[in-house]
């Protein structure tokens, strides 16, 4: 355990009651103050707000370069950089993005610190390997950007072969970053299952798991499953960079689509890494401000389950117009409307848990129809681009750049703000200035689409991606993209500031300030080392139970 | 496991509790469950290989069998013996842990180590062998007497694949060697406190079983 934790019971659990009164079980975060204490934690909520302080670092690099590149887009011609900067750019902003923020942001920072609460463990199964896989992720992100920043790179986050393996920027260091940030992912994957398989407290049965602990579960299998494919795929390609081996390369007879075929295999499901937490946070979200019971809730762990599934059966619809035989492309494009079906799923079901709901309009649930927006629009041009016909007109237009940041940024930020926002009083015990929190909220959500929807335009008109001069003809649609990227950084200013003084100054919240059913609740707010103090909650209710459907038709208004 | 704060106390055949967990079958469950699904990462990490593999193997069907016929067919036999021998002995130390005879356990730790370091000399003089004949990778392929396209890259996949699993070799010994010391110091493994035996032998029949697929496709097909 941590050097400097509690003196109490350490060891065997019974003797944990013997001395029970509460001075003796102060919060997590007071629980120890040396930088060691934090630095060589075990706990799963420092690891998390360990998690928390880089993830939003590495998310601010990746949003100073997402406006440098909104930035050199104002012109047609070059604005602010050469064509080789921009490369380096859009790479280093691709890189960061997905790998150190998307990716990890919502498991390793709200799932580390709720799931063991939800489940009414004092840990992960195994603390320590949890902490192992944030130095494991720091040591990537470190190496990648170390990387980044000394000679650079410029394949673009999909590092496609033969490219990546004759650029003269330096591939190795970035790759070889990624392959380390891969093993983090497994770690925190493997962690998740193992603690969802044997840590839920007496009463917790699969079926009453939490929906978010339901999504972590299949993302987790995801992770699991499919980072090593392109651990091995990284590895390979810097070897390639470094030794000229040729297996992805035409010229000594490799074959560069199967670089693609094993890169895909990996990154489209990634994307669910993405995603299915965020509509894990979603049902939290959307039953709590509705005060109603979850609509649907098997349904909405099944397609989680369906999601991560069929997520490993799609990643040819990367590859429409590689050379695939049109039968191919019809089964994947096929396949992939699929996900669009589990999808539609759980958005009927938040859309009924809704209805006749009595809504608390409160930050997290404007992030809920910010989310819900972008969730179905970003879904809708995703069946679209699923279409081959229709892709191939699209392909490596800016059109997939904005499906993808519609689904991505849209769906995950919003899910990751939202997450801040409600579990923010859990995590340090204070409550944020609800006013505020709009405004912002509205800033962002307006922000986005103003950033997209010109850029679905410019899509269909024709502007490729990954361009850095344009014809005259798209620049207007190009300043309108980069004023609401704008708008976007201006709302990301003010939670910034108006949560940090909230850490200093806001108003104890109490332990469960939203009324949440949610079993991570029940402990103080924010929770002592080992979770609960004295007996073990009991979980008689279903979770997301605020009303019960079969007794009052009305919802409880309060 | 050192959550716990009576890690000296520990007496032979009892396990320790960490203070996250609810018992120590709950504890065991998850340690085995960690481990399959780790394992299960590893197999996929060879998975990847397999799949260039048989891509190339598709593409240049002539000179994947030429230059396989090119490997020493002898040494990888032995190799592919001596390898399951040594599975064998890790999990006769699972068998004896479980009845708490700790000198047998270091035996065959022992035994099964010293046949890991057969197979990497053996795997050396293969490898000296190709870095002689100029059968190398990619744009190092020297070799006169196959000369057809592919062949590099059945090189280039030879030398990864069998690269990959010496390392994953290197690191199972490693945690043999780990027990090993274990069995004879602490002297504490028995019915009760054999997981950590358990899992270290579980790791070494995954190095087993991926030679048991790579021999195969490399010497045999
Ligand atoms: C803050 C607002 C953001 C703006 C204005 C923005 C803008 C851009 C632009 C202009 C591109 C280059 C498109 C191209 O040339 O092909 C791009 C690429 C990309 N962005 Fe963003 N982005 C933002 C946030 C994010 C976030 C939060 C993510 C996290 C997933 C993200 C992920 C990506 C990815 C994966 C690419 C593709 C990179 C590549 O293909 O090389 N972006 N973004
Ligand atoms: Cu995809």
């Amino acid at each position: 355990m941590n050097p400097s934790s509690s003196t109490t019971a350490e060891g065997v659990l019974p003797a944990h009651d013997a001395h029970d009164a509460h001075h003796d079980h102060p919060s997590y975060l007071v629980d120890g103050t040396t930088i060691k204490s934090w630095l060589l934690t075990v706990d799963h909520k420092r690891i998390a707000i360990m998690y928390l302080v880089w993830i939003l670092l590495f998310f601010l690099v990746g949003g100073i370069f997402a406006m440098a590149i909104r930035i050199e887009m104002l012109t047609p011609g070059p604005t602010i950089m050469d064509a080789m900067t921009y490369n380096r750019t859009f790479t280093l902003h691709g890189m960061v993005m997905i790998f150190l923020f998307m990716i990890p942001a919502i498991p390793a920072v709200f799932g580390n610190f709720v799931l063991p609460l939800m489940l009414g463990a004092k840990d992960v199964a195994f603390p320590k390997l949890n902490l192992a896989s944030l130095y494991i992720y720091l040591a990537g992100a470190f190496l990648a950007l170390w990387g980044m920043i000394n000679g650079g790179l410029d394949t673009g986050w999909t590092f496609y072969t033969p490219y990546s393996t004759h650029t003269t920027t330096t591939v190795a260091p970035v790759l070889f970053g990624a392959f380390i940030i891969g093993f983090s992912s497994i770690a925190t994957g493997l962690n998740f299952i193992v603690t969802i398989h044997t840590m839920r407290a007496p009463g917790i049965t699969w079926f009453k798991l939490p929906l978010f602990a339901w999504a972590l579960y299949a993302t987790s299998c995801i992770q699991v499953l499919a980072t090593p494919v392109i651990g091995l795929l990284m590895v390979i390609v810097t070897g390639e960079q470094l030794f000229h081996f040729g297996l992805f390369d035409p010229a000594r007879g490799g074959d560069p689509v199967l670089f693609q075929h094993l890169f895909w295999f990996y990154s489209h499901p990634a994307v669910y890494i993405m995603v299915l937490p965020s509509f894990g946070v979603m049902s939290e979200v959307v039953a709590t401000y509705s005060r109603k019971n979850i609509f649907g809730y098997r349904a909405i762990a099944y397609s989680s389950l369906g999601i991560a599934f069929v997520g490993f059966f799609v990643w040819g619809h990367h590859m429409f117009v590689s050379g695939q035989s049109t039968f191919d492309a019809g089964v994947f494009g096929v396949l992939t409307m699929l996900v669009g079906v589990f999808t539609a799923i759980k958005v009927f079901n938040w859309v009924g848990t809704v209805y006749k709901g009595a809504v608390d309009f409160k930050t997290p649930f404007a992030y809920f129809c910010g989310f819900l927006f972008f969730t179905v629009f970003g879904g809708m041009t995703g069946i679209a681009v699923a279409t081959t016909s229709l892709d191939v007109h699209w392909h490596d237009t800016y059109f997939v750049v904005a499906h993808f940041h519609f689904i991505m940024v849209g769906a995950t930020v919003m899910a990751f703000l939202a997450s801040l926002h409600y579990w923010f009083p859990k995590m340090f015990g204070k409550t944020y200035h609800e006013g505020w929190g709009l405004v912002a909220a509205a800033f962002i959500i307006l922000g986005f689409n103003a950033t997209f929807i010109p850029q679905f335009l410019l899509g269909n008109y024709g502007m490729p991606r990954r361009y850095f001069e344009y014809p005259e003809r798209y620049q207007a649609l190009n300043v309108a993209s980069t004023a609401g990227a704008s708008l976007l950084a201006f709302g990301f200013l003010i939670i910034a500031i108006y949560l940090v003084y909230s850490l200093a100054y806001g108003r104890a919240s109490g332990q469960n300030p939203w009324r949440s059913k949610g079993y991570e609740w029940l402990s103080a707010s924010p929770p002592p080392t080992h979770n609960f103090v004295g007996p073990q909650p009991t979980y008689p209710e279903e979770p997301h139970f605020y009303v019960d459907p079969k007794k009052a038709e009305v919802p409880d208004v309060v | 496991m050192s959550s716990s704060a009576h890690s000296a106390a520990a007496s032979p055949g009892v396990p320790r509790l960490a203070q996250h967990f609810a018992s120590i079958e709950v504890q065991n469950h998850a340690a085995r469950l960690g481990m399959w699904l780790f394992l299960s990462t590893e197999i996929l990490l060879f998975a990847g290989l397999f799949v260039c593999y048989g891509c190339y193997r598709y593409l240049f069907p002539e000179a994947f069998a030429a230059a396989s016929r090119h490997l020493d067919l002898t040494m990888g036999t032995v190799n592919t013996v001596v390898l399951i021998t040594s599975s064998l002995t890790a999990a006769l130390a699972v068998h004896y842990a479980k009845e708490g005879k700790n000198g047998v356990v270091a035996l065959m730790f022992a035994l099964t180590i010293g046949m890991a370091c057969i197979f990497l000399v053996i795997k050396g003089f293969e490898y000296s062998h190709k870095f002689a004949e100029g059968a190398l990778p990619g744009p190092y392929y020297r070799m006169e007497a196959v000369q057809l396209p592919g062949v590099p890259l059945y090189f280039t996949i030879y030398f990864l694949a069998t690269g990959l699993h010496a390392f994953h070799v290197v690191v199972g010994m490693s945690v043999l060697v780990w027990l090993m010391f274990k069995a004879m110091r602490e002297k504490n493994f028995g019915p009760n406190n054999y997981v950590a035996v358990e899992l270290g032998s579980m790791y070494w029949h995954l190095v087993d079983l991926v030679w048991i697929f790579l021999f195969p496709l490399l010497y045999l097909i």
